[in-house]
């Protein structure tokens, strides 16, 4: 028994290995501006290219950004847990439309939903470098003051609303 | 021989089409490389540059090797920023601003990445060390010595004599290994 014994050792420890190494998401890098201010944009509206949007327009408000585009299948797929934040928390959602084209955007919007109060039209993805964006959609909380408070990667889920969203929001918009 | 003048003139206008293709091939190809063209020396510091930093889509490439759109993006953006005169430096901090260390294909050293960077080596010294006190141990002593009857026992063997007697266990099995083995020869045997 006791020849064993080093060798399931080695093998156990192995095993407690590969269990963390098969929880880790390497899609969700760590980002660096949770605690920073938002970067500063004006960019054009998606719908209107005569307004203009700015994050400075929304201070006083929490307020979530939302990075999407009509070429992006999870986008599609996060529209109702996006749509329930909006009914349950009535905060505003900002949308940024990505590396997008205007007509595709807009005739997305008017086919599957528009959760979005409005969207900031990113057409070659520069806002989206100075957010950090690698992939989309993400999903931004940011507070009165204009710092961001947390970053979401991927599609958003009911599950995600109800367990990481909603009780930030709640507590951003009561202090 | 009046074949001769002909062969010549379709072989000189063989090489002429083909010199002609080789031109409009290489203008098509300098065609596409028209950024290298403009300024060689930026390029390739785009380039060195470009392999510092990961693809945050594909995460094991860098944006040098990747294709993905968010790669060209990033190596259009490296290009601009030093076409306007920013050091190396300045691009990597502004990278690093927006995507964390993690843009970094060789991580920098600090307090939260001393076991990546140490770690082998402190696996390596343990494992030295563990070698190094299995090497200093004593060897073992030898197994207990032979009883009497076992030493007679190995004399009769070595010098080909049967084995005197039943009583010494190890010459029991040795015995039956050959009667299993004559069997099976005699088994073969007789099948064939």
């Amino acid at each position: 028994m006791k020849r064993f014994a080093l060798p399931l050792g080695i093998f156990l420890i192995l095993l407690v290995f590969l269990g963390i190494g098969l929880r880790l998401k390497p899609q969700e890098i760590p980002s660096p501006f949770i605690g920073k201010p938002a970067p500063a944009f004006t960019l054009t509206l998606l719908h209107d290219a005569q307004k203009s949007f700015s994050p400075k327009d929304m201070l006083g408000k929490v307020w979530v950004l939302n990075v999407w585009a009509s070429w992006c299948a999870p986008c599609r797929a996060e529209l109702p847990a996006l749509m329930a934040l909006t009914k349950e928390a009535a905060i505003p959602i900002v949308g940024l439309n990505y590396t997008d084209t205007r007509s595709a955007g807009n005739k997305w919007l008017a086919s599957f939903g528009n959760p979005y109060q409005l969207s900031a039209f990113d057409a070659d993805g520069k806002v989206g470098i100075d957010y950090g964006v690698y992939g989309v959609p993400e999903t931004f909380v940011i507070d009165k003051s204009g710092f961001i408070r947390m970053k979401h990667a991927g599609p958003v889920t009911e599950d995600d609303i109800k367990d990481k969203f909603l009780p930030l929001l709640k507590e951003l918009s009561g202090g | 021989m009046a074949k001769a003048p002909f062969r010549s003139l379709c072989a000189a206008l063989l090489g002429l089409f083909c010199a002609a293709l080789l031109l409009w091939t290489g203008g098509v190809h300098a065609g596409q490389g028209a950024p290298a063209a403009v300024n060689p020396a930026l390029e390739l510091r785009v380039t060195q540059l470009a392999q510092e930093l990961r693809c945050l889509v594909c995460q094991n490439q860098t944006i040098a090797d990747s294709q993905a759109p968010l790669a060209v993006e990033l190596k259009n953006q490296v290009r601009e920023q030093l076409a306007r005169g920013q050091s190396d430096q300045d691009v990597i901090d502004f990278m690093v601003q927006r995507y964390g260390d993690f843009i970094l294909y060789r991580p920098p050293v600090k307090a939260s990445t001393w076991l990546l960077w140490f770690g082998p080596f402190v696996l390596l010294a343990l494992g030295l060390l563990a070698l190094l006190l299995k090497l200093r141990q004593k060897p073992a002593a030898p197994a207990d010595s032979l009883t009497a009857a076992e030493l007679t026992h190995a004399a009769a063997l070595l010098a080909g004599e049967s084995p005197p007697g039943e009583s010494v266990p190890a010459a029991r099995s040795i015995p039956v290994i050959t009667t299993v083995s004559n069997a099976s020869t005699a088994a073969t045997a007789s099948t064939a």
